[in-house]
């Protein structure tokens, strides 16, 4: 079905980050329209995800050129899922950034390029169209440049080196990559590259750029061994910031990689065994790295690693079961690694260190808010019946279906290295006795902020908290979602048929 | 650089390059040129005139701040993309007129387009060259 309006969740984004520009001095005016530019966007995503359930898979053709020439916009199960994942995190990094983002930092445009960022995850996820979705790469990398430097703290800049370059290293692969693919097919449009690339007859030449498109998404996704630039920077920037990174940021990247690997590159033998090896390792790797590390948001950084490991298994697995835990488990990863930046902000906002060594007591001095915070922290180690628990169980299903047994064996692996490493933070944040630690100058501690504020930062971990919780008892519903998905990703024929119609 | 010559030549180089700039922004549609090439001319024409008068003149002769001119420019590019939505066309759908304005020939929604970036650029080009020299 053709729509006109499956890009609004993007243009909307990009209205509301010229909206924001033109209020450049306002502080509280600011906050305000991405507050409540949030919610709306929340309700857009909420209705196309509804339509898209109901009627099928809706497209449009950018300048109105009919595809494979024009820029094809998709709205699937799968891109609308995350759109509204997407805008959901969003919304409540949203409101925590006004509780916690300092006014030099929304000076210098915090808030107009966050909802750039926005406006570029919601592209890529619409994107049909292979150039086009390395251009809302582009758009994200850029405005995330701009979000984790800004502030400018040396600390940051850093960080923000690695990053940069890294990423830039992967656009460069990535557009070598799609420099190739043109040159074997002489398309861009994702549908048609999915009939095409099945029609070379050179498999080796379409192994290498698959392998380059591997390499590309896999610095991005930070899997084995591309994901060094990621625990070197996410722990740099504000709270609000590295939420947002850790949440999506990384979850883009497996979102490409599922999507081009069901669709324009159907692996063979070769292929899965090469993402199997990549996605244990990626695990092993992540979940050892976790173990060793002080600084609870260089600890959550490698905890990504090892669980984006989990996500790219599924894909190494291949069988409609292992997919449906990998959409399941992107479901629950982006919501709940969200709120464990934010509970890490929170921690350091309170405390004022990240240090495992430092911290303590927290349990004994804030109940309340721990058993907030312990909800987030057992849903990622997958305590049913919380939310992470659903997704392994499909892994592991579909690894014992096909036979992948050392694949298996390394999720149950990365599953209690995870649970290892929660035990730790749990034990040395929350109850250990505190030791006093020296009130640093520069923090602006939690008690000091205004009410408000208080509540923003709170709230929208309440919030999040509640969605993962949700998520974990409506996993029936959640499950449906990501079987279908799962099955449209397995058979594309529809997606095909939806973008280039009565052609085929 | 406060000579006489090239004080003299910037007054004169400033309405030529914008007008020069403009050229290139309605040349765009058919031929080389376009609102990319034509808002870094535009603002080269500012950059001149500071070099050669100080950036306090220049920045008089704009009246406001060039980064205004960033969410206006995206504002314009975004209405003209948006458009076509009104007449239940996808996004960015080229809307032309029915007959030819003289002088100026056939307009469309992708002029409008254009002037977005033309503003845009200038924008974005004027605020970096003002702060860096600012810096100085």
């Amino acid at each position: 079905m053709s729509s006109p309006f499956v890009v609004l969740p993007i243009i909307f984004q990009l209205f509301l980050a010229v909206l924001l520009m033109f209020c450049w001095t306002q502080k509280n005016l600011q906050k305000l329209i991405s507050v409540v530019g949030s919610l709306v966007a929340v309700i857009i995503s909420v209705v196309l995800f509804a339509a898209v359930w109901k009627e099928g898979i809706y497209t449009t053709q950018a300048g109105n050129w009919v595809a494979p020439f024009g820029i094809t916009f998709v709205a699937d199960t799968f891109s609308t899922l995350m759109v509204l994942l997407t805008t959901l995190a969003g919304l409540a990094v949203s409101v925590f950034s006004v509780g916690s983002v300092r006014n030099a930092r929304i000076k210098f445009g915090y808030f107009p390029i966050y909802h750039f960022l926005l406006m570029g995850l919601n592209g890529a996820f619409l994107a049909g169209d292979i150039f086009n979705l390395y251009v809302w790469f582009e758009i994200i990398i850029i405005s995330s440049f701009v979000l984790i430097t800004i502030g400018g703290e040396k600390a940051q800049l850093e960080g923000a080196v690695k990053y940069v370059t890294m990423n830039l290293l992967a656009s460069v692969v990535f557009l070598t990559a799609i420099a190739i693919l043109y040159g074997l097919t002489g398309s861009l449009n994702m549908a048609d590259l999915s009939l095409k690339v099945a029609e070379i007859e050179n498999r080796g030449l379409v192994n290498v750029t698959a392998i380059l498109f591997l390499v590309g998404f896999g610095i991005k996704s930070a899997v084995f061994p591309l994901y060094f630039w990621l625990p070197a920077s996410y722990h740099t920037p504000p709270p609000a910031i590295s939420a947002i990174f850790g949440g999506l940021l990384t979850k883009v990247g497996v979102y490409a990689l599922i999507r081009v690997f069901t669709l324009i590159f159907i692996p063979d033998e070769f292929m899965i065994n090469l993402i199997s090896g990549m996605a244990a390792i990626t695990i092993l790797s992540g979940g050892i790295g976790a173990l060793i590390q002080n600084n609870l948001r260089k600890i959550f950084s490698y905890l990504i690693i090892c669980h984006i490991g989990f996500m790219i298994a599924g894909l190494g697995i291949y069988t409609e079961t292992a997919l449906i835990g990998s959409v399941f488990y992107l479901t629950h990863d982006i919501i709940v690694k969200t709120t464990l930046f934010m509970v890490a902000g929170l921690i350091f906002k309170i405390k004022g260190t990240y240090s495992l060594r430092l911290l303590g007591g927290f349990y004994k001095e804030y109940p309340k808010l721990s058993l907030l915070m312990s909800i987030s922290l057992f849903s990622l180690v997958g305590i049913p019946p919380l939310s992470g628990f659903w997704a392994k169980l499909f892994l592991i299903e579909g690894g014992l279906s096909v036979g992948n047994y050392w694949l298996v064996g390394f999720i149950l692996l990365g599953s209690f290295l995870t649970l290892f490493i929660i035990a730790k933070v749990w034990a040395g944040v929350f109850w250990k006795d505190s030791i006093h630690i020296p009130v640093k100058m520069q923090v602006k501690y939690f008690h000091e902020l205004k009410p408000l504020k208080r509540q923003a930062m709170v709230g929208s971990i309440i919030f999040l908290s509640v969605l993962s919780l949700s998520i974990g008892f409506g996993a029936e519903y959640v499950i449906q979602v990501a079987s279908k998905v799962a099955e449209s990703l397995m058979n594309p024929q529809d997606y095909i048929h939806a973008v280039l119609g009565q052609t085929n | 650089m406060k000579t006489l010559i090239f004080k003299t030549a910037s007054n004169y180089l400033l309405p030529l390059l914008l007008l020069f700039a403009v050229f290139i922004l309605l040349r765009g549609h058919y031929l080389p040129g376009g609102g990319f090439v034509g808002g870094l001319i535009a603002s080269i024409a500012f950059v001149i005139h500071s070099f050669a008068n100080g950036l306090e003149t220049t920045r008089k002769i704009i009246k406001f701040h060039p980064g205004f001119l960033m969410p206006v420019g995206l504002t314009i590019a975004l209405v003209a993309g948006a458009a076509p939505w009104l007449f239940g066309m996808p996004f960015m759908t080229g809307l032309w007129m029915d007959e030819p304005i003289p002088v100026i020939g056939l307009v469309g929604s992708a002029l409008f387009f254009d002037t977005g970036v033309f503003l845009v650029v200038i924008g974005v080009t004027l605020t970096i060259i003002f702060t860096i020299s600012e810096g100085l």
